[in-house]
Order: C-alpha cells, then sequence, then structure tokens
C-alpha cells in the first residue's frame, strides 16, 4: 500500500472554539463598559487601560519566557483581559506606577505563581485590584467626577461615589436617580460606571455563549435578596458600584468558578449576599472584590460537593 | 418532539449523501471472511480448504451463546484459513474464498432474483422461538456498529418484562446515511422485520425513533407501519447523540437506564432499523448477512454514496467505487466522525459492523494542538451522562483508578461530546478511555485474587 494513512482516536471532528476565541470574546465584550469608561473619564481612562493592558501582558511574556522557561501564550488574550478588567476596576487618576504594580501582582502573584493559565485559585486582576486597596488606600479611593474635565489625569477633581455617599450618610437612597446610575453619569471604577454598556457586553457573551446565565442571575439574585433582608433598595445595591462589572465579567471567569450549574448557582447567590453583607455592615462601601475571591476561595469545596446529577443515578435507598 | 434533556451537541450534519440512493456493487471475486465480527466469542469455521461453498452458505458457526455465525456472500472454493491483517493491522483468522467466473455469474443471478422461502403470512405464524432461531442462523448482529449479536438481545431474560420494543432510526453520527436510505427504500421491509422483534421479546409496543432531519424517512415508515397498531414513529431533535442507547430510551419513553444495567431493566430493548432489515430479509429470503448497507463519504471522494457492499470485500475497493483516495487524503474512518474508528489497513476486509467509510483530507485528519484546562466546564455542560468529563480525564491520566470510577468512568458511553466541544482541544475521551481499561482490569485482577 502506497499511502500512510493518519490515526488518531475519535472523535475526529472538532468544535470551532479555542481558549483564543473565548478570551478575545470576553475582550470584546468590555468594549462597551470601556467605551463608557472613555466618554465619563476621558484621557485618565485611556492611560490607565493601554498601562494596565501593556503590564500585565509585558510581565506574562517576561515571566513565562525568561522565569518558567516555557512559550509564551500572550497572543491567547488571558494576559490582555486580566489587564483590562484591572483597568475597569481601578479610578481613572491612579498614577502609573501604581497600575504597573497592579499589573505586576495581579499576573506575577496572581496568575503565574500558581502555574499560569487554569491554574489559578483567585481570580488575578480581583487579586491585583485588592491588593493596591489595601496597599494604596487613598489612591484607589479617590474618584474622578464624570465628565469634569476629560483631559484631566492625577490632577482630576474627585468626588465620592454613589455607595460611598450611602455608607456615610450624606445622602439618601430615596433621592437617587437609578436612570442616572444605570447610564453611569455618577464616580466609581473606569468600567463599573455603565451598567447598561455592561449589561450590552453580557448579552454578548450569553448569546455566543461564552458564559451561562447562572452565575450572574444568582449574583444578582443573591443581592436582591441580603438586601431586602438588610431592609436597602435592592436595585440600588445591583446597580451602583462593581456589582454588575463582578456579576458578568468576574465572578464568571472560567477558571475560578465552579464546574456544575448548581454550584454555580450557589457560588453566585453567595457572591451576591457577601457583596451586600460588606456593603452593609462591613468597614468598606464596596465589597464585591471581596465577595468574589473569598468564594473563588470555595470554588473547589463546591466542586468536590456539588456534582451534576448523574444519568440513570442509583440513589442510596434503592441501592441498599 | 422527544429528545434527552441532559448535554449533547449539535456538530456539522454533512450529510453529502443524504439523497443518494442505494447503489448495489458487483459481488468481488475473493472475499476474506473474519471470524470475529461480532461482540463475543468468534466463530468455529465449518468449511475446510478446498471445500466448495454457496453463497448464503454459514461457513462458520456461532460458539457460544454471545457468539454469531458468518456466512459467504460468494459461492466458490475456500482457498485457505488463514490470518490477515484487519483495518487496525491486527492479525485475524479469516476464511478466503474464491469465485471463478461462471459461480460469479449465477451469484449476480441468485442475487437480483431473490425468492420467497416464507410469504408474509407464514411470517406471521412464526414462533418466539423460529425468529429467534432465525436471527442465529443468519448471523445477526447489531448493525447500528455495537455487533452484538441479535439473537441475544431478542430473547431477553425472563425476570424482565419488556414494554417497548425500541428501533434506533436516529441515525445522529454526522455524515452518515446508510439507515436513512435504507429507512427511504425498504420501509416496508423495515417494518416487517420491527413486527417480527416486536413479537421475538414479546413487547407490547414498537417504536421507531428518527430524527427530525430525515423527514421523509418518517412519513415512510409511518404509512408502513399504518397496519400494524403495534407499531409508531417517534420523531426526535437531531442532536448527538440522539441514537445512544440511554439517550434513545430516554428521549422515547421517559426511563432512565439505571447506571450498569441493560436496557431490559427498564422494560426495553433497542434494536437498529438495519438490523430489522437483515432480520426481515433473513426470515422472508432465507438471506443471512452477507452485505449491508454503508455509507462511503467524504469532501475527499468524488463519488460519495450509499452502497449495498457484500461483508469481505477489500475495504480499498469499497472506496475506490465512491472515487478512491487522493493524494491529499490523510484519514480513513470507520463509522461516523463521532465514534468511529481511525483505519491503518485498507486492504482489510468489509465486516458487518462497518456502517460508513469517512475519507478525511490531510489538513482534516490532524488534531489541534493540546492547550491547558482553563475549567470552561463545556465538557460538563455537553456530557450527556452527567459526568465530569475534565476530572475522570485526569484521574485517568494520573492513573487514579479508584477515583476514576468513584466518578463514574464506567457510565462513559464514549460518544466523544467532551472531546468535541472542550476550547483547549484536550484528548479528554482518550484518557477516560484509559480509565476505564485500568478498572476494567483492576476488576479483573480482583476477581482472580478471589
Amino acid at each position: 500500500m502506497s499511502k500512510i494513512l493518519n490515526i488518531s482516536l475519535p472523535p475526529h471532528i472538532h468544535a470551532p472554539g479555542s481558549v483564543a476565541s473565548c478570551m478575545w470574546r470576553v475582550n470584546i465584550a468590555l468594549i462597551p463598559a470601556l467605551c463608557c469608561g472613555l466618554w465619563f473619564f476621558g484621557i485618565g481612562a485611556a492611560i490607565v487601560t493601554v498601562v494596565s493592558i501593556a503590564s500585565c501582558m509585558l510581565f506574562e511574556y517576561v515571566i513565562t519566557k525568561w522565569m518558567l522557561g516555557r512559550e509564551p501564550r500572550i497572543s491567547d488574550g488571558s494576559a490582555a483581559l486580566t489587564g483590562l478588567l484591572l483597568a475597569m476596576n481601578l479610578p481613572s487618576n491612579l498614577p502609573i506606577w501604581i497600575v504597573i504594580i497592579g499589573a505586576f501582582v495581579a499576573i506575577g502573584i496572581g496568575k503565574m505563581s500558581f502555574g499560569g493559565l487554569g491554574c489559578n485559585i483567585f481570580n488575578p486582576a480581583l487579586v491585583g485590584r485588592v491588593f493596591l486597596l489595601l496597599s494604596f488606600p487613598v489612591q484607589m479611593t479617590s474618584w474622578p467626577i464624570p465628565c469634569a474635565d476629560r483631559l484631566a489625569y492625577t490632577d482630576a477633581v474627585t468626588g465620592a461615589t454613589t455607595l460611598q455617599l450611602l455608607k456615610s450618610g450624606a445622602m439618601q437612597a430615596s433621592d437617587m436617580d437609578l436612570w442616572n446610575l444605570a447610564l453611569g453619569g455618577v464616580g466609581g471604577s473606569l468600567g463599573e460606571v455603565g451598567a447598561l454598556a455592561i449589561l450590552i457586553g453580557g448579552c454578548y457573551l450569553l448569546i455566543t455563549r461564552v458564559i451561562s446565565w447562572h452565575i450572574p442571575v444568582a449574583v444578582c439574585f443573591g443581592a436582591v435578596v441580603l438586601s431586602l433582608c438588610a431592609g436597602v433598595n435592592p436595585l440600588i445595591e445591583i446597580l451602583a458600584g462593581g456589582l454588575l462589572l463582578g456579576a458578568v465579567f468576574m465572578a464568571t471567569d472560567y477558571v475560578t468558578s465552579p464546574m456544575a450549574k448548581r454550584g454555580m448557582l450557589i457560588y453566585g447567590f453567595l457572591i451576591g449576599a457577601i457583596t451586600i453583607i460588606i456593603r452593609c455592615w462591613g468597614a468598606y462601601p464596596e465589597g464585591m472584590s471581596f465577595a468574589i475571591l473569598i468564594m473563588n476561595g470555595f470554588t473547589p469545596l463546591i466542586n468536590r460537593y456539588v456534582k451534576p446529577r448523574r444519568f440513570g443515578a442509583v440513589r442510596r435507598a434503592e441501592a441498599a | 418532539m422527544g429528545t434527552f434533556k441532559k448535554g449533547g451537541i449539535h456538530p456539522p450534519q454533512n450529510k453529502l449523501t443524504a439523497g443518494s440512493p442505494i447503489v448495489t456493487l458487483a459481488l468481488p471475486r475473493r472475499v476474506e471472511l473474519l471470524l470475529s465480527q461480532h461482540i463475543g466469542a468468534p466463530a468455529t469455521p465449518i468449511v475446510g480448504k478446498g471445500d466448495i461453498v454457496v453463497r448464503g452458505q454459514e461457513v462458520a458457526k456461532s460458539s457460544g451463546f454471545v457468539s454469531a455465525s458468518v456466512h459467504t456472500p460468494i459461492s466458490g472454493i475456500v482457498k485457505k484459513i488463514d490470518t490477515v491483517r484487519n483495518v487496525a493491522g491486527q492479525p485475524v483468522t479469516a476464511i478466503i474464498i474464491e469465485a471463478d467466473e461462471e459461480n460469479h455469474l449465477a451469484d449476480e443471478e441468485r442475487r437480483t432474483n431473490k425468492t420467497r422461502v416464507r410469504s408474509d403470512e407464514e411470517l406471521e405464524r412464526l414462533t418466539v422461538e423460529e425468529i429467534r432461531a432465525i436471527a442465529r442462523s443468519s448471523g445477526l448482529v447489531g448493525l447500528g456498529g455495537a455487533t452484538f449479536p441479535a439473537s441475544v438481545k431478542l430473547a431477553p431474560p425472563k425476570e424482565s418484562k419488556i414494554d417497548f420494543l425500541i428501533v434506533n432510526g436516529a441515525e445522529c453520527e454526522p455524515y452518515l446515511t446508510c439507515d436513512h436510505a435504507l429507512m427511504r427504500e425498504s420501509g416496508d421491509e423495515i417494518v416487517k422485520g420491527v413486527e417480527l422483534m416486536r413479537r421475538a421479546c414479546d413487547a407490547p409496543e414498537a417504536i421507531i425513533g428518527i430524527e427530525e432531519n430525515k423527514p421523509d424517512a418518517i412519513e415512510i415508515l409511518a404509512k408502513a407501519s399504518e397496519p400494524y397498531a403495534a407499531i409508531r414513529i417517534e420523531p426526535l431533535k437531531a442532536k448527538y447523540p440522539q441514537g445512544g442507547e440511554k439517550q434513545l430510551v430516554k428521549a422515547i419513553t421517559g426511563r432512565e437506564i439505571k447506571s450498569g444495567c441493560l436496557p431490559a431493566s427498564a422494560g426495553t430493548v433497542v434494536h437498529n432499523v438495519a438490523t430489522a432489515y437483515a432480520l426481515y430479509n433473513a426470515a422472508a429470503y432465507g438471506v443471512p448477512v452477507i452485505e449491508r448497507v454503508v455509507t462511503v463519504t467524504g469532501k475527499d471522494l468524488s463519488r460519495p454514496g450509499n452502497f449495498l457492499a457484500p461483508i469481505g470485500m477489500r475495504l480499498g475497493a469499497l472506496i475506490d467505487y465512491a472515487g478512491g483516495l487522493r493524494e491529499d487524503s490523510g484519514k480513513v474512518i470507520l463509522g461516523g466522525p463521532m465514534m468511529g474508528r481511525a483505519a491503518i489497513n485498507l486492504d482489510a476486509p468489509m465486516v458487518k459492523g462497518i456502517s460508513g467509510v469517512l475519507v478525511m483530507a490531510e489538513d482534516d485528519s490532524h488534531r489541534r494542538k493540546e492547550e491547558p484546562c482553563i475549567r470552561c466546564a463545556k465538557c460538563v455542560d455537553v456530557c450527556p451522562m452527567g459526568l465530569e468529563p475534565y476530572l475522570i480525564s485526569t484521574y485517568g491520566r494520573l492513573r487514579l483508578v479508584d477515583e476514576a470510577q468513584q466518578n463514574g468512568a464506567r457510565d462513559c458511553i464514549e460518544c466523544g461530546c467532551c472531546s468535541y466541544i472542550c476550547p483547549a482541544s484536550r484528548p479528554l475521551l482518550d484518557y477516560i478511555r484509559l480509565g476505564k481499561k485500568l478498572i476494567a482490569d483492576k476488576i479483573q485482577r480482583e476477581k482472580i485474587n478471589k
């Protein structure tokens, strides 16, 4: 026989998706929220975003190539995504050197020290963000006022976020303009201010099946339930702060969220609940980052005990 | 519309030969009949070198309860009983028969003018035992691809009451259209075969499940089954693996076959439409399983089609009828692209279980580069058995046999949905199969130690 045939085990066909396509789709889905940030915060938002993405990709490249001795894989978009998500969680007047430290912690400690893509326990972008929040509390909680001066960077005029105002009692929930919250005319991190833009990105991710509805819906449900228990307006809690950004883009992070659908519901519900608990009774006005990181830590436990129902599973009583 | 709920995928169907009629291939002058073309004990040869055999004659008989006999599709002389290489290149025993011109012409004549050995009235009077005996003596095996001896499944254990005979016309594998073509062209024969099966396993109702992407087959079989009150057609959603035994039973009856149990435990017996057709052919015309419909397809072939191919003919010759391999053909798959096996040796003979021959271009025949698992849980989503493929696969790779077993490795039906969907192109099924093999070995060892 002349021809030598290729052999392999089945299946012999493959779905079109790849790791890179998943990651780039999430990047694309963040564009509406990014545009919102650029519109409200101008040049500062652009600088923070570019520096964050570039330094995340650089750190990943350097660490994989020179420290781990592996083939760098920055083209798969996961380092860019970490950079973009980190930027989304920063105030737009943050000095460049702090952004670079955040990127280093996110990629170096949050991701690569665990073994790189797929091995990290905690969401890298949030590891970076929380590190900065604890290390630079002043810079991390001074929020430029939206649309005030788009050409200002670190010298931007700052003000408080909705949640800070509510927490300090400077403002009453009944005075809030919900439309303003939804469209983004409030202070906050550069990616969290446009609730509608975040939802547009979320819809794109749902349609392209990058994420399923379970985690975002469970996060919102958990937040609503706890808001009602705590006697605060659930709609404000969902629209203000980083809850939506976290629910759609960060709680759904593949690597750090549970594998089974029921596990996702439990995980999401608890993220929503813990966020409201921190907001209402904790020291910080915002609790989304902490809530996600706490539940990231519980993900292996959830994976261990919450399994999908097996086809033809024999119930214990029947087996006995 | 019936379907199984949990998991499943929608691969591109690529049914290139969906409208192609069944083309009867000329009988070859030489056949190699493997003694083991089925699950179970290999058949025992009952002819020797130099014997004269006639088309349809039994040349090797079933050698146990789970075994099947082998018949010759051509008349001629037994050249030798020898070791040949099968499609995987492994040495196996075969009976090699050659025909001369006179034999050949006589066989073609016999083939075109089939004579009835039983009229339809006589078929109706056949007893349960007689139907099972026909299945046994005609070497009937599950022609969907599993090749489990049909006579065994037609005699369900006494303690399980059978409520439904489920007949699989789903044909959920991409590319394959052999069952579709058979249903379109031989609807009456299939329904009559189903009726024989239904009586043999004493089921009050027989249901033929067909995916909705074959509306002509649904219509033809619905019409053919009108005279039979106990037979009905169930259109199913087109979704892979709709034709998986457990998924099919779930989709049609809503019953779930318990882990580790046979369909009979849920009051069902499952057969394929091609098996029903072959049973009718054996009962009405006395023709044993000596030929079957095969889809020979692939974007690389110039004349893909559905062929009635004799058992024992050379696979390479079969591919030549469809246009032959090209310079840039890279892989030949026996069966569909999801569960079929890649062939090494195209000089190997056709066997009963081959439902399709799929030729893939060089560019399509390589696996993609493996990337790190990003824990996206897509494999968990698509698993029709509700397993966690990423986990079992890791246990298999690390040879953690007990962990693989506890997580249900043995429930895996090897449909390949997990490997298909994995964005990181991880060979999940390969390692799950390794895990299953290690579990089977362990159980075997424990048995011996007892």
